[in-house]
């Protein structure tokens, strides 16, 4: 008669960790961009289309809440991005450390946040400069 | 799972070629390949789009059916929809159990993701053979 297996103790026992909240932030940014890249997609058709269709999506992504739409697929694209090399660095073996692991992800954090704002920043004054 | 001792093959006669998604490594290989794609493909979308920005619907279709950015979008759809596909299957398979559900949804994925690709690649071909 085998003995039942022990179960593991589920995600809400355990304090959250800065690497275990990255871990499921790297899970939700990744269901967000499958979702965004009907954007993408959408933007493409619309530009293959006629200048109309081109004239809506424009105005969409134009708009405050298309620009916010547009900014929180900027940041989950990188974030997922830099989450990703994270990955393939700890595919290699190494990055497993405590410190090295917080280390990696403060940065994966920081980067995300601080190359979103700098694209837009440069990105909002193209626009500005153009307009 | 059957208890260690009760079968002569080797756990690793077991688990070759078969595992929870009974294709061996396939798929995690091919998630990593499309990750590392990813990265040089996802900068060049980023310029692509920056470089757009602001500008009318005549020059974007000339922009993005010249041959090299064209070219560049293409495996950017590419790589993407198929590192997409993996991704949201790992999440289909960690979170919905039952069978017919997750048949279900493994098959939305795989309808969702080829759609998207497609769409997208009749798009970027329209626009570089201007028909």
């Amino acid at each position: 008669m085998p003995r039942p297996r022990p179960l593991s103790p589920h995600l809400q026992i355990y304090r959250p960790t800065l690497t275990m909240t990255m871990s499921i932030v790297h899970r939700i940014t990744g269901m967000g961009l499958y979702f965004g890249t009907l954007l993408v997609t959408w933007w493409l058709l619309a530009a293959s289309s006629s200048p109309n269709a081109y004239a809506s999506v424009e105005g969409f992504f134009g708009s405050f809440f298309g620009r916010l739409v547009l900014f929180g697929y900027t940041w989950a694209l990188i974030h997922h991005m830099l989450g990703g090399i994270r990955h393939l660095i700890w595919d290699t073996g190494h990055g497993f450390g405590p410190h090295e692991r917080e280390w990696l992800a403060r940065a994966t954090l920081v980067g995300s946040v601080g190359l979103t704002i700098l694209l837009w920043a440069i990105g909002l004054l193209v626009v500005g400069g153009s307009r | 799972m059957k208890p260690e001792g009760s079968s002569i093959r080797t756990p690793l006669a077991r688990v070759r070629g078969l595992g929870a998604a009974h294709s061996g490594t396939g798929h995690f290989w091919r998630q990593r390949l499309t990750a590392v794609a990813n990265v040089p493909l996802v900068i060049g979308f980023v310029v692509i789009v920056a470089s757009l920005l602001g500008r009318n619907h005549a020059a974007v279709v000339q922009v993005l059916g010249s041959p090299f950015v064209a070219i560049v979008l293409l495996l950017f759809i590419i790589s993407v929809t198929t590192h997409m596909r993996i991704g949201m299957q790992v999440i289909i398979e960690d979170y919905v159990h039952d069978d017919i559900p997750k048949l279900v949804c493994l098959l939305a994925n795989t309808f969702f993701t080829v759609a998207v690709a497609l769409t997208a690649i009749y798009a970027i071909l329209k626009l570089s053979f201007g028909v």
